[in-house]
Parts: structure tokens; sequence; C-alpha cells
């Protein structure tokens, strides 16, 4: 099962620069667990306490995974998981 | 009632239209999905934003915060600095807005044109950074009156008085609400009162997805989540890049004949993600999703002109929402 990560600039350290990862996984924990296999230390970043850190936000398909259970939130083949750091809103 | 005092007074009751091309409309189970655009553009200013900055002022005023003569300052990349500055112009205060460099020259020049002060922040961090730098400038002048519209309960309550009870009023069969994702006033306010008034009514969020100039610097540990945000008020939230944001929006003008900003856009395509999920599921819908600015300020941006991968190249690395 193949699912696109989409990685931020500042944690490309542990891609080797690479934008975009293929991981797999039927829920964002099982998927996140296998990106740490593969590129260590990236889970210690995006998780802390068993939860997503505060100012990291995680979409799969463009839709925000804390209102989809969080870490429990479930994926497919083909899904698109966006991983971005918080930032304040644009035109405010 | 269409006559006012005088222009302060006249902020909010905006117009809510059906949007009968755009929405799915009647389905052969006899379920009927409809968009519906709430026109924030017609505001005094021109944005949704007039009723946050006017309710903050009115309370600061209220609470003795803000007296005869003071200075405002306020981070805004645009909309609230200009609300605030209208305001302040007809009520005899100074302000000073802290905005991000990389926003457009037209919202410069119309905060300049009712009489703000503009002190930029850098691009890289966007909004972010204009709020690290507004609270360094407040710091260094403890006379100057910061509203701050991130943590300003007043914010939220514009649109819980004022919004919210409009939308029900002139929609009572409302069933999504659909607003951006800024500050997150819009959508506290209004979610607070259906909460109460109207419980089933879902509230989604659109989140702009900027181009990775804007997130590139970004430390994880050093995010940016306004306090007045209170995940339980969402029921969903979509993250919408620049590509949909601007083929929306141009859909909106080409098949509805509104001209928006481009943050409708991106507040568009999660409304019409509710309305398929409806379709989809057999449901009826009423969906109310708000047009928070007309497309003016955006001109420069060349969001509007060419195809559509143009626009979103030339948006990279703006902050278009």
């Amino acid at each position: 099962m193949a699912i696109e990560v989409r990685i931020p600039t500042i944690l490309r350290t542990y891609t080797d620069g690479a934008k975009a990862v293929d991981g797999s996984g039927d829920t964002l924990q099982a998927l996140i667990d296998d990106l740490e296999g593969n590129h260590p230390g990236i889970k210690e970043r995006l998780v802390e306490s068993g939860d997503l850190r505060r100012f990291v936000n995680v979409y799969i398909n463009d839709e925000d995974v804390r209102f989809m259970g969080g870490l429990d939130a479930e994926l497919s083949d083909g899904d698109q998981v966006v991983v971005l750091p918080a930032v304040a809103g644009g035109a405010r | 009632m269409t006559r006012f005092d005088s222009l302060l007074e006249s902020v909010g009751g905006t117009p809510l239209v059906g949007l009968p091309r755009l929405s799915p409309g009647l389905q052969p189970n006899g379920a009927e999905v409809r968009i519906w655009a709430k026109l924030e553009d017609r505001n005094p200013t021109g944005s949704i934003k007039d009723r946050p900055a006017l309710k903050m002022i009115e309370q600061a005023e209220k609470d003795g915060t803000l007296r005869p003569g003071c200075t405002i300052l306020e981070p805004t990349s645009g909309n609230t600095g200009i609300s605030l500055a209208m305001a302040a112009k007809l009520k005899g205060y100074r302000i000073v807005c802290v905005m991000p460099e990389n926003t457009s020259e037209e919202r410069r020049q119309l905060l300049r044109m009712w009489g703000a002060e503009i002190v930029s922040s850098p691009a890289a961090g966007g909004s972010n950074e204009a709020v690290r730098v507004a609270k360094k400038i407040a710091g260094e002048h403890p006379d100057w009156v910061m509203l701050y519209q991130y943590g300003n309960d007043a914010n939220a309550l514009a649109h819980e008085e004022g919004t919210g009870p409009e939308l029900l009023e002139d929609l009572p069969s409302i069933t999504h609400f659909v607003a951006g994702l800024g500050t997150t006033g819009t959508l506290m306010g209004v979610s607070r009162f259906f909460r109460r008034a109207k419980p089933d009514v879902r509230i989604v969020a659109a989140e702009p997805r900027y181009g990775e100039l804007v997130y590139g610097l970004r430390n994880l540990d050093e995010g940016f989540v306004p306090e007045l945000y209170d995940e339980s008020l969402i029921d969903s939230r979509f993250s919408v890049g620049p590509r949909d944001a601007v083929r929306r929006v141009r859909e909106l003008l080409e098949l509805e004949g509104i001209f928006a900003g481009i943050s409708t856009g991106a507040i568009l395509h999660a409304a019409l993600g509710q309305a398929a999920k409806a379709v989809k599921a057999g449901e009826s819908a009423d969906i109310a999703f708000v047009v928070c600015d007309g497309g003016w300020k955006y001109l420069s941006t060349g969001a509007y002109e060419g195809t559509v991968d143009e626009a979103e190249d030339r948006l990279d690395g703006q902050l278009w929402a």
C-alpha cells in the first residue's frame, strides 16, 4: 500500500532533502511508524506523548486529521498525506 | 433597514444569496443540496473584518483601555487593518499596522489612504512573524493599545452576535457553515451561536495552504495557534492550496457573477466538498459560506488572468489569503 507523504522543508533533513516520500499503514499511527523505519528521528518531531505535536498539522487528502480520529485516522491506498507547521491565517 | 446615522452603524446585515448554478440542486431521490453566499464584501470597507474591528474598538472603549488620543497597534496583513483604520479615523485614534512585506500593494495603499502607518515584517513566516514583531513593538510602547485580533474575544463575539443570527434568520434550514480559518474569530463566534441555537449545524473550516516560502523557515516548535481557537467548536477542517482557490474563485465569477477575493475561492472549494458529500449520502443540505471580500485588492497578484497554472505560479510565496 503506497501513501504519498509530503514533507515540509524543516523536516527534509530526515528525508535526504526529498519533498515527498512513500510510506504505508492502515492508520496515521502505522504510517508514522513506517516512516520512522526509513527516516529515523522523524517520528519524534511529529508525535509527543502519544499525540500529534501542537504546532504540527497533518492532512489526509486535504482534511485535518485532528477531526478524523487523530493518530487513529484511517488511510487507504493512494491517499495523500501532507505535513505542515501551523501558521497564523493570511488576510486578517 | 437601509438608512443609518453613520458609516459605522451600517456594519453587518449583509445579503445571503443563492448560487443556483454552482449548487447541485434537486437530486433524483428528492434531496436538495443548495449553496448560499454571505456577501461580507458589502461591509463599509469591503470585507468581513469590519465586524470584529468595530466590536474590538467598542469593547476597548467600554472597558477603558482605549481612550481619546490613543494609538492602536495591530498585526494584520490587510483587511483588519483597513477596517480598524476606518473606524480609528472616524473615532479619532492613531493606528499603526504591522504587516508581512509579501502582501499585495493594494492593501498597503488602502491602509495608507485610511491613515494607517505601516511597519513591515519579514515575508518568511507570514502572519506569524507579523504577530511576533507587533508583540515586540507593544513591549516598547506600553501606552499603545494592541487590540490583538487573534486573542480578542470581541472578534468572535462580533460573529456570535451578528453573523450567526443573520444566517439563521435568512436560512432557517441551514445545515453547514463554511468559513476561512485565520484568526478563527468567524468560525468560533458563528459556531458558539449555532451550538446554542441549532446544534446540528456542521461548522467547517477552510484553511489556506501557502507556498513553501511561507512555511519554509517555520520551526515546528514555534508554530502559532490563535488564542481564540477552540477545536471543539469545529467539525472538520480542510487545507486548500492556491490552485483550487484560484479555480473556484474564477468559477464563482464565471457561473454566478460574484467577484471575490482569493481566500473566498478556498472557502467555496470546501463548501463544494460538503455539497458533494451530501449528494453522495443522498441527503438534503443548505450550505452557507462566507465571501470575505471582493477581488479588487488582489488584481496585482495575477490570480485572475491567464491559465490556472500561471496563476498558481504567481501566487507561490505570496500570502494570497
